[in-house]
């Protein structure tokens, strides 16, 4: 029994689990096209979740700040992207590969900056005066989302948003039998550029080595004189940014946006903070691609179990690990 | 017993009877007073519902108290429990037609399944951080209203369900008649099943709310105290943390969906507008905290203030958006549909400047530092 505990450890250990997820839906499914496009799809879910989880997670390992309102940067990524291809039509539509590209990155960047910015505002005024208080910072934050979400209303109203996709991502390549939505394809590897350049960050860089002692322990941090705060700041800016850019691409995959997006989205961005552990961006991305996987796959096998489904998931998880799959913080 | 008893004779010279007191406890008699009399005093049909829904609300923003503001737990499931209740008795009244079996049957198999779920919760993830806690109460919350719209066959979906309730409580049933065999008039009030249905729903808040006094006074409520202010230490005491967690948070969910029943008794309609939406979670905590944590007393303020200012913020900001329906942007901010957004606004303040609440500022509880 040890000796194959083990063993799997060495194979990777949990993160063998989206491959046995994704086993046992080939064995439940049978075709292997279909079950191939909707590993796509869940994949592609995946990276997008994982870019709104991934700032939650890392905030919350760091400062102890659990953002309840972090999902209005989502739908506020998504209906800022939306709106700048909106104003972008021409280009968006055109045949031109460049236009396309250009239309789409204007609209990704214009979302990520605003989460920056917001993300900014947001610590100071809103977070900043209830550090170490985790009650006033669920109940404040959730009045944050509230406003929030209000505000969306007021300024992009209460009908839902049709949003363009660049002419570039819109169709899909066929492989074998297979056909592959090109925008999954592009989710699936911005997704990837992001968690690569975030484990990078984390694990080659000098910020990246403190934002890691950090989660690990605050306070010894500060005692070697390190100004902490300034590194929170920056972390909640990111991860907002994230947030808002997750959004964006979510509003792509969409076509269609509301203003209760952000809220929609939440429970799966807080189930996968939950399953992946908290302060982990490995674990997030871990809980991410079960989610998206386990997600496209029920919602073929048994559609009414789509969203329970998840919940099963992240309650199985808890019950066989309290803190998550791969926490940083305990 | 008697420890008890030596803890609050120590108590005592701080419990003397300031103004702050005196206002908390004045307001909340002639609140309870008001709701006690309300079908004479107003006697028209649309204050009668708001007093019935200011009752059962009473009583689920008291029942989240004991878990947010005495024990320090932030669940978002209390809708929920709630809605559970509400659920439960509606069906039952659908399918076995109106009868008390049918209440009975219906309300216990609701308030059943409440405590199963706040047992398989509470044990599951009471263990770990609030902040886990908060996050897993909200999935659970939102899977549940997934599951109430997705099964329409039992649910009615999104529109709910409408159903009749025995005929005691029916506006036609004569309570007290005269000596004509015509339904009597007590200070110009039909004594019609519509007053019964009223007393009911009071007494039974009532009742309600007097255990959950009983119940913070009580050995467990210092308890659940002591874990809100110092979890580590109650532990160390010898107090297992999780099992009194978990019991108050069974307690609440209970009392909930007990709430749940008499609101659907009263109102003859169940749907996830008046039962499970999540903005009925938020109204709740918006109560708790203008009412004030940690003291029941708040809970009557605080909804009775709430639906004062849901009725009236509405007529208000209609009239300010009228009044500057010329300046660009400012009447849509205005827009009587963008009432949560004040609302929203004022929340955040309140928890920065009075986080103890209404109540709790006036009666001089610090609530939490």
């Amino acid at each position: 029994m040890t000796n194959l505990s083990s063993a799997v450890e060495r194979l990777g250990g949990v993160y063998l689990l989206p491959l046995l997820l994704s086993t046992l839906a080939f064995a439940l499914i049978g075709s292997p096209s279909t079950w191939m496009t909707l590993t796509i799809a869940g994949l592609a879910m995946g990276m997008m979740i994982f870019l709104m989880a991934s700032g939650l997670s890392l905030i919350f390992g760091l400062m102890d700040v659990l953002n309840f309102g972090h999902p209005a940067f989502v739908s506020f990524g998504a209906f800022i992207a939306a709106s700048v291809l909106a104003a972008l039509a021409s280009w968006v539509s055109g045949d031109s590969a460049v236009m396309n590209i250009v239309a789409l990155m204007a609209a990704i960047a214009a979302a990520t900056a605003f989460g920056a910015v917001a993300g900014w505002f947001f610590e100071r005024v809103i977070v900043k005066p209830v550090y170490k208080d985790h009650l006033r910072q669920i109940l404040i934050t959730m009045g944050a989302l509230i406003v929030a979400e209000q505000l969306l209303l007021v300024i992009w109203g209460g009908v839902p948003i049709q949003v363009a996709r660049p002419a570039i991502l819109t169709g899909s390549v066929i492989v074998g039998d297979v056909s592959i939505e090109v925008y999954r394809i592009f989710a699936f590897l911005l997704g990837l550029v992001v968690f690569v350049a975030m484990y990078a960050v984390l694990n080659r860089t000098r910020v990246g080595l403190l934002v890691r002692a950090g989660v690990e322990n605050r306070e010894m941090v500060e005692a070697l004189g390190f100004r902490i705060d300034r590194l929170f700041i920056g972390v909640f800016m990111a991860g907002s940014a994230l947030a808002a850019m997750g959004g964006a691409m979510w509003a792509g995959y969409q076509s269609l946006i509301t203003a209760s997006l952000g809220s929609e989205l939440m429970i799966l961005v807080f189930i996968v903070v939950i399953i992946g552990g908290l302060g982990s961006i490995q674990g997030s991305l871990l809980g991410a691609i079960l989610v998206g996987l386990m997600a496209n796959y029920i919602a073929f096998l048994f559609p009414k179990m789509a969203l329970a489904s998840n919940m099963l998931l992240m309650m199985a998880i808890l019950l066989w690990r309290p803190f998550g799959l791969k926490p940083a913080v305990k | 017993m008697s420890g008890t008893h030596a803890m609050t004779d120590i108590a005592t010279p701080a419990r003397r009877l300031t103004t702050g007191r005196l206002v908390v406890y004045g307001a909340a008699l002639a609140i309870a007073l008001g709701l006690f009399l309300a079908p004479f005093l107003f006697p028209d049909v649309r204050a009668q519902e708001a007093a019935a829904r200011i009752c059962v609300f009473i009583v689920l923003v008291a029942s989240y108290d004991l878990l947010i503001g005495y024990t320090g737990i932030v669940s978002f499931a209390h809708t929920m429990f709630f809605g559970l209740g509400a659920y439960g008795t509606a069906i039952a009244l659908k399918t076995m037609g109106p009868g008390w079996d049918a209440i009975a049957l219906g309300g216990a198999s609701g308030v059943v399944a409440a405590l199963v779920l706040a047992v398989l919760i509470g044990l599951l993830s009471l263990r770990v951080k609030a902040i886990f806690f908060a996050m897993v109460t909200l999935a659970a919350a939102s899977v549940m209203m997934v599951l109430a719209s997705q099964l329409s066959d039992f649910t009615g979906g999104e529109d709910g369900m409408t159903y009749t309730v025995p005929r005691l409580f029916s506006p036609a049933f004569k309570l007290m008649t005269d000596a004509d065999g015509k339904v009597l008039k007590l200070f110009g009030v039909s004594m019609n099943g519509k007053i019964a249905a009223y007393y009911f729903v009071f007494l039974s808040c009532f009742v309600l709310f007097v255990a959950m006094m009983r119940i913070v006074a009580s050995p467990l409520g210092t308890v659940l105290e002591a874990i809100r202010e110092n979890e580590m230490r109650a532990e160390a005491i010898g107090y297992r943390v999780v099992a009194y967690r978990t019991a108050i948070f069974v307690i609440a969910a209970v009392i909930a969906a007990l709430a749940g029943v008499v609101r659907a008794v009263w109102l003859k309609y169940t749907g996830p507008d008046v039962a499970l939406a999540f903005h009925i979670m938020i109204d709740i905590l918006l109560m708790v905290v203008i009412g004030g944590m940690g003291t029941l007393y708040g809970a009557i303020i605080g909804v009775a203030i709430m639906s004062l200012a849901q009725f009236y913020l509405k007529d208000l900001m209609a009239i300010a958006a009228d009044a500057t329906s010329s300046v660009p942007l400012v009447p849509d901010l205005l827009d009587p549909d963008r009432w949560l957004l004040w609302l929203g606004v004022i929340f955040i303040l309140l928890v920065y400047f009075f986080p103890a609440g209404i109540a709790g500022t006036l009666l001089g509880k610090g609530g939490h530092k």
